[in-house]
């Protein structure tokens, strides 16, 4: 008879002397009973401690400006600074590691209305007093004079700089192209859409095809430039009124408007014909929208005191960011590492945040680097249940926007119904439906 | 020539290659399949048929990885430690159920035969209580005129020994070794280990049976009123009260797969039950008599009962079929399943273990009564309880003189997971503290308890399918006349009983109106269908047409 028993020393698990466990594993299913029940949990408890964790708001930037801050640029030669400019002229560079301010001057008399950075480092800014300015902040006093100034005809907008020529384009009715090199000279170029007249509200260069130069204006318009052939490409006219414009920095062909209308439009400049997609939450207009530099998320400010992140290939909002200070937001930006998102609001107070609100940046052990990716996975695994969607979706609203929120929905709906009785009592296939992306379309232009 | 010369071994030299790489090949995907039988989660999503080419991307790379991940986990077998025991004939003359314990104890180490030992307890009156921890490390024991003992029972140390004076019907470990409830005359009482009374649970009256769920910390009971109780032993609160309506009830276990409770009744019947229905789930005749003893293997596929009737029944509880059921000389009292499917049932003053062999016979098979694997007893001691150690080759058999531990080769697993909670042999105390909280963390809800566990986080499909009919606003309404016209036809037709059904026969609007126009057309075509017919029999055999074939 052959006879063998199972025989377990101790020391077989922890050799003597040593003071280390040997663990031992058999990932035999039987031996894990209610795996989906209990990964389920871990799922539950994953999004729970996600929520407890979000704590989106770090810190504002002191001392902040006097009036609301109007426009932001952020260098893009540096990781750490970025420029405010202030409803009543004053420009200020931060340090974003410090959270301090560097430089500061009297750019204008009036509102700063657009900022960018050249890529020597220099700051140029436009206002309401039709002059543009250029600044050096990294190596002048503070309170210096700007090192050369352009006068307009009208009151600017907008300004945007180039990828690589020394040269930058300034909204106003129309847009001039200035070279920078010649300052207080004539601008080189002159671009507009033949019939407009209306004030451009945004303008911005595409970094990676770097002649094509797109505007939105208070006229409803979004149009395309060419720089090559000096004239513009493409005009779409929209419902409402477009504040702020943005290219997506990955798929340079993308860009995003933020319109009057609570919306935010994605459009491919190569297909015009209808929006890639429409971001839908916020409850008053858009006053300002930027690309995450991973080209995959947005943030958006709006007039209803609310910051929001999207991810691009979604319709509803990721994440909202508000606080009990924070007034019309005029302008954001994400830093270049995407890790964080800034803020300027009516209030003057410029404000960082997280752009992941449970995430943390410190360093972190492998452990729990792990444990975070694990639940992470888990989450998304588990994201459907209804559950764990009811308490990742959970956000504390104002009670101001969540009662627009309602109201507009109630608005909504009665638009929609009528339109579908409209529908229900005229002769059928006249009164056809549009997509949600194409309703916004008013006319298109070549 | 030449070249054809040297062409030929050539051809020669790839044909043997191919046969090698089919060999591999064949090898590769027995590799796989055996893989996938052992670690894989069922059928795989079939990719070719959906429609949308991102999800479609998607489904294949996670159905990639799962297959990944069967492959890893078979490799990965390499690392486990132990083999399982075994006992074997070495000729055809030789019997394994003759080996007699000390033969055993002869044959294996000096540590291992340590594991066989008795217990004379004489005066305490029978030992009905033997139950391990889920590590195997533990044992309770518990004798019925109020002697309950708590023993490390390897090292062979004594946790603590309480005299209750009073009558013990049942008493189980909780989570870990730290705690366990006695089911004592009037109510539950949970002791810690060292022998104090941690809580009296006094909304558990005259529990006979008590069954502890390790992963969703619910400890039941069942009384001889026939109620069934759930308390939650992390919170302390009731979670369900279910009268079973069959009176007092003679057998009480779990299925470890799946959380449900399978409750014997005096009439042979046994009950299935989740705390979420006042009902069974299911209801099973197992035995003609009342039943004596229940229990399921680990991956909750077998169910074996053993009745009054002194029958062992062996049933499927995935398909709810019996098996096949053989004859015992006396009734069997107590039945234990093994990880490793061995079935000892206790009968009389006699222990039979049985292999997994009685899971697997056809009911087709010449020899109906598989002989048993082993065997013990006979010496006068009226056994009222075996159970397997877990994660050890051990039974223990409590009886009237006291307690034994024989040696059962290839009972155990030989390989425990050190990471799941509760099964680690060899936890020190602060690992044990440590899977405390991450096992309460993990607490199962009492409402994930079903017969398939595995339901959770499962699309729901049909309300999504409701949800988009209303969204979509063009969809034609259904008709709901046109659906019934094609249902059958006679006496009993759809049509007809609509009309039976639809409330009021004095009402008439255009539904009826329909319905009655549907109908008298049907009618119409029968009767010109049977005519057509008539003509085609001929005269004779026109009486053969009929309505309705």
């Amino acid at each position: 008879m052959k006879i063998k028993a199972l025989s377990r020393p101790a020391a077989s698990v922890q050799a003597p002397g040593s003071n280390v466990a040997h663990t031992t594993r058999n990932l035999d299913p039987n031996l894990h009973p209610f795996e989906r029940a209990r990964e389920y949990t871990r799922a539950l408890n994953a999004t729970k401690i996600e929520r407890m964790m979000a704590q989106p708001f770090l810190s504002s930037f002191e001392p902040g400006h006097v009036d609301g801050v109007y426009s932001f640029a952020k260098d893009p030669k540096s990781l750490e600074h970025f420029a405010s400019g202030s409803g009543d002229g004053i420009v200020k560079v931060w340090d974003l590691p410090s959270r301090e301010e560097l430089w500061q001057s009297q750019a204008h008399e009036n509102i700063v209305k657009g900022m960018c950075w050249t890529r020597d480092k220099k700051l140029i800014t436009c206002g309401s007093d039709r002059t543009i300015k250029l600044f050096n902040p990294y190596t002048t006093p503070t309170k210096s004079p700007p090192t050369s100034t352009w006068l307009g005809q009208h009151a600017f907008t907008s300004v945007s700089h180039h990828r690589s020529l020394p040269s930058f384009a300034a909204a106003s009715s129309n847009i001039s192209v200035y070279d920078v090199s010649r300052a207080s000279g004539t601008p080189v170029q002159k671009l507009n859409w033949p019939s407009a007249i209306d004030t451009i509200n945004a303008v911005s260069f595409n970094q990676t095809e770097t002649s094509i130069l797109a505007s939105c204006a208070t006229d409803r318009a979004v149009i395309l430039y060419d720089l090559r052939t000096n004239s513009p490409l493409h005009r779409n006219v929209l419902t409402f009124a477009l504040n702020s414009i943005s290219w997506n920095p990955m798929e340079a062909f993308n860009f995003a408007v933020a319109s009057e209308d609570h919306n935010v439009y994605i459009f491919d400049m190569r297909n015009m014909k209808r929006a890639l997609n429409v971001l839908k939450g916020h409850v008053a207009a858009v006053l300002s929208l930027e690309f995450s530099p991973t080209g995959e998320e947005l943030v958006t400010g709006s007039y209803d005191r609310t910051i929001r992140i999207w991810e691009r290939a979604k319709g509803h909002s990721r994440d909202i960011y508000h606080t009990k200070r924070m007034q019309r937001v005029f302008s954001v930006a994400w830093t270049p590492d995407s890790n964080y998102v800034l803020s300027g609001s009516d209030d003057g107070n410029v404000r960082l945040w997280r752009s992941k609100a449970s995430s943390r940046q410190g360093i972190k052990s492998y452990a729990l680097r792990q444990k975070l990716q694990y639940d992470e996975a888990l989450i998304q695994r588990y994201k459907h249940m209804p559950e764990i969607r009811r308490i990742a979706r959970h956000r504390h609203l104002p009670k101001q926007v969540k009662k627009a929120g309602e109201i507009k929905n109630e608005e909504l709906k009665s638009i929609k119904r009528k339109e579908e009785n409209e529908r229900r009592h005229t002769k059928k296939g006249k009164f056809r439906r549009k997509a949600e992306r194409e309703k916004m379309m008013l006319a298109r232009e070549q | 020539m030449a070249s054809n010369t040297a062409n030929k071994p050539q051809k020669d030299r790839r044909k043997s290659n191919n046969a090698i790489s089919d060999t591999e090949a064949q090898a590769l995907v027995q590799h796989a399949q055996s893989a996938k039988k052992t670690y894989g989660r069922g059928a795989p999503v079939r990719t070719k048929s959906v429609k949308d080419r991102k999800l479609r991307a998607n489904l294949k790379s996670l159905e990639a990885k799962y297959k990944n991940a069967t492959l890893q986990a078979k490799n990965a077998e390499i690392l486990l430690d132990n083999t399982a025991g075994l006992l074997e004939p070495e000729n055809a003359l030789e019997k394994t159920y003759k080996v007699r314990q000390d033969e055993i104890r002869r044959d294996v180490g000096i540590e291992t035969a340590k594991k066989g030992f008795e217990l004379r307890l004489n005066e305490l009156g029978p030992y009905d209580v033997c139950e391990y921890t889920r590590n195997g490390r533990d044992l309770l024991i518990g004798g019925r005129k109020g002697h309950v003992a708590v023993i490390d029972w390897r090292d062979g140390k004594l946790g603590c020994e309480l005299q209750l004076g009073e009558t013990v019907r049942d008493a189980k470990w909780l989570h870990n070794n730290q705690s366990f409830a006695v089911a004592q005359k009037k109510c539950v009482y949970i002791y810690a280990r060292d022998g104090v009374e941690i809580h009296q649970l006094k909304k558990h009256p005259e529990a006979t049976h008590l069954e502890f769920l390790p992963y969703h910390f619910l400890l039941a009971s069942v009384s001889t009123a026939g109620m069934l109780r759930y308390t939650d032993t992390s919170t302390g609160q009731m979670i369900a009260e279910q009268p079973t309506r069959l009176g007092p009830p003679t057998a009480l276990c779990q299925n470890p797969h799946n959380a449900v409770l399978h409750i014997g009744h005096q009439r042979g019947i046994v009950t299935l039950w989740s705390p979420n229905t006042s009902t069974p789930l299911v209801k099973v005749l197992t035995n003609q008599g009342p039943i004596r003893a229940l229990s399921v293997d680990r991956a909750g596929r077998y169910m074996v009962s053993t009745g009054q009737d002194r029958r062992m029944a062996i049933w499927d509880i995935r398909m709810f079929k019996e098996l096949h059921q053989h004859h015992l000389r006396q009734p069997g009292s107590t039945i234990s399943i093994s990880d490793r499917n061995l079935t000892a049932v206790g009968w009389g003053t006699q222990v039979s273990i049985f292999n997994s062999d009685i899971f697997t016979c056809s009911p087709d098979d010449v020899v109906k009564v598989p002989p048993p694997y082993m065997a013990w007893g006979g010496e006068g001691q009226t056994i009222s309880r075996v159970r397997f150690c877990p994660f050890e080759d051990a039974l223990g058999i409590s009886h009237n003189q006291g307690f034994s531990s024989i040696i059962v080769p290839g009972s155990g697993e030989p390989n425990p997971d050190a990471l799941e909670p509760g099964t680690n042999p060899f936890e020190t105390s602060k690992q044990r503290r440590e899977t405390e909280i991450h096992a309460i963390l993990e607490k199962l809800q009492p409402d994930m308890i079903s017969l398939d566990p595995n339901f959770i986080g499962n699309l729901d499909v049909a309300s999504e399918e409701q949800r988009k009919r209303e969204k979509d606003l063009d969809a034609k309404p259904e008709d709901k006349i046109a659906n019934l016209k094609k249902k059958g036809r006679g006496r009993n037709s759809a049509l007809r009983r609509h009309l039976r059904k639809s409330g009021q026969k004095n009402v008439i609007d255009e539904e009826k109106v329909r319905v009655r126009e549907a109908m008298r057309s049907m009618d119409k075509r029968e009767i010109e269908r049977v005519s057509k017919l008539k003509k085609d029999y001929g005269p004779a055999l026109e009486r053969f047409a009929r309505k309705g074939l």
